[in-house]
Order: structure tokens, then C-alpha cells, then sequence
């Protein structure tokens, strides 16, 4: 299952182990699971909050560019961010 | 964006500005009662003396303030949560804050029906504990004949209504030979994360401590035969988390207990007492109440809570250790009920002066149980009152 290639137009949902919000103390998005948090880093979070179990890994590359006209390359990152995401189990696809 | 995440239960930074951290746990006490009676409950052994409780509305409060000040976990705990006729308007409002709400329970008072009321309120998690992997042994370090099938029954409707679900062991020297069984029955219940957490000598334990504490043997087949299952599901794919406490007393450094004081942890007890850790009770230090100062006047400015915050406090070893910044000396609950002292250096610690207690512990592991337990009850805890 890990290291298998993430393609377009797969849904990616998030693990029903984890809760995904907005911490104002932290000023970061995290994961949240039994007795435990994770602090996600600005770009992980951008992308988590797309992760809603509609929306195709394409749809979410494009929310992102579109959002970030400047940023270069970051489909290979959203790309990278979801493999890695997916074998910590927070997401699946 | 590989490092996407940290571990945020972790390490506070012991640098930044202010001095500490936020209470990010936030673990409510709502009862100690409870229909169990575990001997190494880690309740005050005086409890039946401590009778008073906070009120909803109180305990709301409590909630809010503690959430302003960053706390994202929220345990219910005890004494047995399910107690409160309250539980349900508690999650509601804990979960309405935006707190992940953890459900720490034996599992006795349970039932499907209340499993989904919780969830309608939007409980987050359900943690059972069990005594031991089959029903005798379970039942006798319960002190209850039906405890085991209740457990069962529950942890299987925890799972059927889609909750993740923690199962976890306390091992001591009467179930620890049995963790083959354990596993294998928290991979039958499928569990998602199994707590293997021996025993810590606090409270009723410290108590038992003669009757609980596993020889070093049983702890090194345990965590092998932990480690061989760990291997064995990770290659079938399973995801069980499978989490092994080692005790402190068979360490020669001590455990940086609570991750330091007043930096991450918050407890508060069925009567309001604010506590940086659950067992902290037992010393002679004045504790703030919930009744009356705010939670932030407790957590960042109380005498409780500064009290063995940074390292003025501390005597030597621990003055000059070059590992004081890893474990803040250890655990002050420790050093107190061992040495009387509660600035000293935890015992555990090799270094300490009266390691020798330590050693002397194991030793007497080593040989046959010579004392019966005793049950954590109310005609127990009034004996304890009284002393």
C-alpha cells in the first residue's frame, strides 16, 4: 500500500482516527487523536483542509495553485505531502 | 513537506518565554467514585474523605477557561466517569469548545445505549481498561464477579459504533506472564491503540507495591513478547498500536515525569483541587482550587504550579546533573513518598542517594508474595483517612 503512486483522480479522505481543525493556540491547523496531537506545518495544513473525502487529488492541486499563484512546483510537494500523509494513516485514498 | 508534523505531546521548549507551556491535557476527575477496586487505583488512598464534587455548570467553566488557555485534550476520568448522571452534557459542552474528548473508563455502567448518546454529544474516543485477559484473574483485581463480560460487551460496541478505541492493561506480577493472551485478545476486539502500562507506584499501588511489582524476568519475556507480536502485525499489515510502559523502578535514570511540572498537564479533581499531575495530592504543597482562582492565575502564576517549575528548587545530584534539562529530576511524588523529601532527586536515578530503596524493591520482587492487596473500597480509604 505505501510508496503506491498517488493518481489525479483519486478521493483522498481523512482516517476516521484523526480530527482535523483549526487551533487558535497553536496558530496552526493539527491532527488530533486519542490522548494525542499533531502540529502540522503551514503547507500540510492548506492541504489537509482540502482532504474532505469529495474532492480529487486534482481538484485539491488546483484549489492550491490557484491559492498560490506564485508558489513553483507544488504539485510534486502535494503529491509527496499525501504519500506521506497516507502512510502515517491519516488519510487513505 | 516531509516533517509535515510534530508530536505536540512532547517536549516543551525550556527557553521560550514565559517559563512554561500551555496545558494542553486537560484531565477532569469528575468522581472518585467507582464500582471497582483495583488495587493499584492510583486515587488517593484517603478518598473516602474527599467527598465533595463540581457541579456542571463548574465544571463547564473549568472547560472553557482551560480551553482559552490552549488545552485541545480532554480527558474524563475518576473514580469511573459514568458515575455523573451529568456525562453526557458535559461531552456535549467539552465538544462544542472544540476539545478532543477522551472517555477513560472500566467500562462498568456502560451500554449501548449511553455509547450512543456520547457519540450524539460528539465524544471522540473511548479508552476501556481491563484487570487482566481472562475473566478470573480480571474479576479477582476488579473485586467485581461481572466485570470481564461487561468489559467484552462494551469494548465490541465501542468498535461497532466506529469510536477509536483504546485498550489498556495495567500489568503487574499477576497478569504480565499472560501478555501473549492480552495482545491477542486486544487484536480480537480491534483495538486501535492497546496501552500495555505497567504498573506505577502511586496511590493504592505504592500500597500494593509488594504485591504488584513484576520481577525484572517478567518484564524482559513481557516486552520481547510484545515486541515479537509488534512485528508479526506490522507484517501482516495491521495497524494496532501497541504501546509497552516499562516501571521506573527497574531504570536507572528517572522518567521526566509529566514532561516536566505545570508544562503540559492540568488536572482537576472531583472537588476542584488544581493538580499539575494526577498523584501530585500526596505532597505538602498548597494546591489551588477551581472555586477559587481562575485557571489561568493557577497555571501561570499559583505557588502550586510554580512551586518545581525550572530548577531552583532542586538539591544536588540533581544541581549539577548534565541531564537535569531531560528529566527534571524525576518524579517529585516519588522522591517524597521514598525519602520524605520531595526536592530530592527521584530515587530511581542511580545517582540518588537512596537508590538503595530502589534496589531493595526489586529484590523483594524477586521473591514469593508475602502480603494480601488491598482493595481500593471506601471502608479501606476511611481506614487511610484516619491514619
Amino acid at each position: 500500500m505505501s510508496g503506491a503512486e498517488i493518481t489525479p483522480d483519486q478521493i483522498p479522505e481523512l482516517s476516521r482516527m484523526f480530527r482535523f481543525q483549526w487551533e487558535k493556540a497553536q496558530d496552526s491547523y493539527v491532527l488530533l487523536y486519542p490522548e494525542g496531537m499533531v502540529k502540522l506545518n503551514g503547507p500540510a495544513g492548506e492541504v489537509l483542509a482540502l482532504v474532505d473525502g469529495q474532492r480529487t487529488v486534482t481538484d485539491i492541486i488546483q484549489s492550491l495553485q490557484a491559492k498560490f499563484p506564485d508558489a513553483e512546483g507544488i504539485e510534486q510537494d502535494i503529491l509527496e505531502f499525501l504519500g506521506d500523509a497516507r502512510e502515517q494513516r491519516w488519510i487513505s485514498l | 513537506m516531509s516533517n509535515a508534523g510534530s508530536a505536540c505531546n512532547g517536549q516543551p521548549s525550556l527557553n521560550a518565554v514565559p517559563t512554561h507551556g500551555q496545558p494542553l491535557w486537560l484531565l477532569a476527575e469528575l468522581t472518585y467514585k467507582c464500582p471497582l477496586q483495583c488495587p493499584y487505583c492510583a486515587n488517593p488512598t484517603n478518598f473516602a474523605s474527599k467527598t465533595d464534587e463540581l457541579t456542571t455548570a463548574e465544571w463547564v467553566d473549568v472547560f472553557t477557561q482551560a480551553r482559552e488557555l490552549g488545552a485541545a485534550q480532554l480527558g474524563f476520568s475518576g473514580g469511573e466517569p459514568l458515575v455523573r448522571q451529568d456525562l453526557a452534557e458535559l461531552i456535549s459542552e467539552a465538544r462544542q469548545l472544540g476539545y478532543y474528548t477522551n472517555l477513560i473508563t472500566s467500562g462498568v455502567g456502560l451500554n449501548e445505549h449511553k455509547i450512543a448518546d456520547f457519540r450524539e454529544a460528539g465524544l471522540d474516543h473511548i479508552q476501556v481498561s481491563f484487570q487482566a485477559a481472562d475473566p478470573e484473574v480480571n474479576n479477582l483485581l476488579a473485586g467485581s464477579k461481572k466485570a470481564f463480560a461487561q468489559k467484552l460487551k462494551m469494548a465490541r460496541e465501542v468498535k461497532a459504533q466506529g469510536y477509536p478505541m483504546v485498550l489498556n492493561f495495567v500489568t503487574h506480577r499477576h497478569n504480565i506472564d499472560q501478555i501473549d493472551r492480552i495482545i491477542e485478545l486486544c487484536v480480537e476486539l480491534e483495538a486501535d491503540y492497546v496501552e500495555l502500562a505497567t504498573c506505577q507506584y502511586y496511590g493504592w499501588a505504592y500500597e500494593n507495591r509488594n504485591n504488584l511489582l513484576p520481577t525484572r524476568a517478567q518484564l524482559e519475556r513481557a516486552e520481547r513478547i510484545t515486541n515479537e507480536y509488534r512485528d508479526r502485525l506490522a507484517a501482516a499489515g495491521n495497524p494496532i498500536k501497541i504501546i509497552f510502559v516499562t516501571p521506573d523502578y527497574y531504570e536507572e535514570r528517572p522518567k521526566g515525569c509529566m514532561n516536566g511540572w505545570g508544562q503540559v498537564f492540568l488536572t482537576v479533581t472531583p472537588d476542584g483541587t488544581a493538580l499539575p499531575c494526577h498523584s501530585a495530592r500526596m505532597l505538602p504543597v498548597e494546591f489551588p482550587n477551581v472555586k477559587e482562582q481562575s485557571i489561568e492565575q493557577i497555571w501561570n502564576r499559583s505557588n502550586g504550579f510554580n512551586h518545581f517549575r525550572g530548577y531552583e528548587w532542586m538539591k544536588e545530584p540533581c544541581v549539577s546533573c548534565d541531564e537535569k534539562e531531560k528529566d527534571f529530576g524525576g518524579c517529585r511524588c516519588q522522591a517524597f513518598m521514598l525519602t520524605g523529601d520531595a526536592n530530592n532527586a527521584d530515587p530511581v536515578c542511580s545517582k540518588s542517594l537512596h537508590h538503595d530503596l530502589i534496589v531493595q524493591a526489586r529484590e523483594e520482587a524477586e521473591l514469593p508474595t508475602h502480603q494480601e492487596p488491598i482493595f481500593r473500597n471506601e471502608r479501606n480509604s476511611r481506614v487511610f483517612a484516619k491514619s
